[in-house]
């Protein structure tokens, strides 16, 4: 008996980290409403064609981020029309961080010809909701019945720098997975990135 | 004569630049494996160690390294190091990091992680650790200390860590 309470304690437990920590693969993740560059506002479900999202938590500012800028690019024009589009969401607060501003993110996405959208994340609900910890930190959903369905977390691929040409592409190699009606084998990764910057009053 | 001079060739030519090079680079930063890492500490005994990583291309990580160095200089009679483990990439490491810590005078020590898998090496150096930056870890072998943390410090906030973790 007391086995089986300590048991319950340690499930309940692990649950609530779960809740502190965001999103695990397998959960269903929250839609959002939130304003573009463009001044309109978008939601998950305002792709009406999509099979899924690859939804990238990034900024204007780490140097990790702007690495990757060309490869998120790429991964919007391959998979958008595939029905996978890349929606990348800011999660610096623009007093914390004033290369994050709207007008400077307006103007990083003019200057790099962004084609997906760069959406404002206003005191990091959706960032803290989905558990996204640094940038660029990517989750890729699958729209299933039942919701939209976290099936890969984590980084781009496993070549920062771009100098290695055994470089395993995960979010290619999850989307291409999920569009052959599987389950991605490589579900969660890590990368070194940047912190998030909270809002101040909000920071630890 | 001939032998001689061609001695005295081969010196110039091969002996005295290897010299030259090996001073520049021995002077700030090499290279460490986390095995290199993980025996240093286990030999450091009771030595507390406060391990930062950081790296040249992130700004609150170069905000919090004078605090770091603080710390080192402060604790410089005790038992006590401060190691810098940057995680700028190897090839940065001549056009980076040794001119980052030349121009900032930096004087604890420095290295850059030798380390290619970083899927590896972020879960061995802690499990929770999400891979942002700065992370920091404060360990003591012989109290059996191991603190991690994921965020950037004040100095109070660092020292008031480190001493509710490792008790005299």
């Amino acid at each position: 008996m007391k086995k089986l309470m300590l048991a319950c304690f340690v499930l309940l437990l692990a649950s609530t980290l779960n809740a502190q920590n965001g999103y695990q693969v397998g959960d269903l993740a929250s839609d959002f409403n939130l304003k573009n560059i463009d001044g309109k506002q978008v939601s998950l479900a305002s792709y009406k064609d999509a099979k899924g999202y690859i939804v990238i938590f990034t900024c204007n500012t780490c140097p990790v981020s702007k690495a990757y800028e060309s490869r998120k690019e790429e991964l919007n024009k391959k998979y958008a029309a595939k029905g996978y589009p890349v929606v990348a969401i800011n999660t610096n607060d623009p007093v914390a961080s004033p290369g994050d501003t709207y007008e400077k993110m307006q103007q990083r996405a003019k200057e790099k010809n962004f084609s997906y959208a760069y959406l404002l994340d206003p005191d990091h609900v959706y960032t803290k909701k989905y558990g996204a910890m640094r940038t660029p930190h990517v989750f890729v959903l699958q729209k299933t019945k039942k919701g939209n369905e976290v099936a890969y977390i984590g980084a781009i691929d496993n070549d920062q720098q771009l100098e290695n040409p055994q470089r395993e592409n995960y979010v290619q190699n999850a989307v291409n997975q999920l569009l052959q009606g599987e389950k991605p084998s490589v579900a969660s990764t890590k990368a070194i990135g940047c912190t998030i910057k909270w809002k101040k009053e909000a920071s630890k | 004569m001939r032998k001689y001079l061609f001695i005295i060739i081969a010196l110039v030519v091969f002996v005295l630049p290897v010299k030259s090079q090996q001073n520049s680079s021995n002077l700030q930063v090499k290279l460490l494996t986390l095995n290199e890492l993980e025996q240093r500490i286990a030999k450091g005994k009771d030595t507390t160690y406060v391990v930062n990583f950081w790296a040249t291309w992130c700004g609150p990580c170069v905000e919090e390294l004078p605090y770091f160095e603080k710390l080192s200089t402060e604790n410089a009679k005790k038992p006590f190091k401060v190691i810098l483990i940057s995680l700028d990439f190897k090839s940065k490491l001549k056009t980076a990091v040794i001119p980052f810590v030349v121009k900032n005078k930096i004087k604890a020590e420095v290295y850059v992680i030798n380390e290619i898998d970083q899927q590896k090496y972020i879960d061995r150096i802690d499990k929770n650790w999400s891979g942002a930056i700065p992370a920091t870890l404060i360990l003591n072998t012989a109290k059996k200390v191991r603190g991690f943390y994921e965020q950037a410090f004040t100095y109070e906030q660092l020292t008031k860590a480190i001493s509710t973790l490792v008790k005299p």
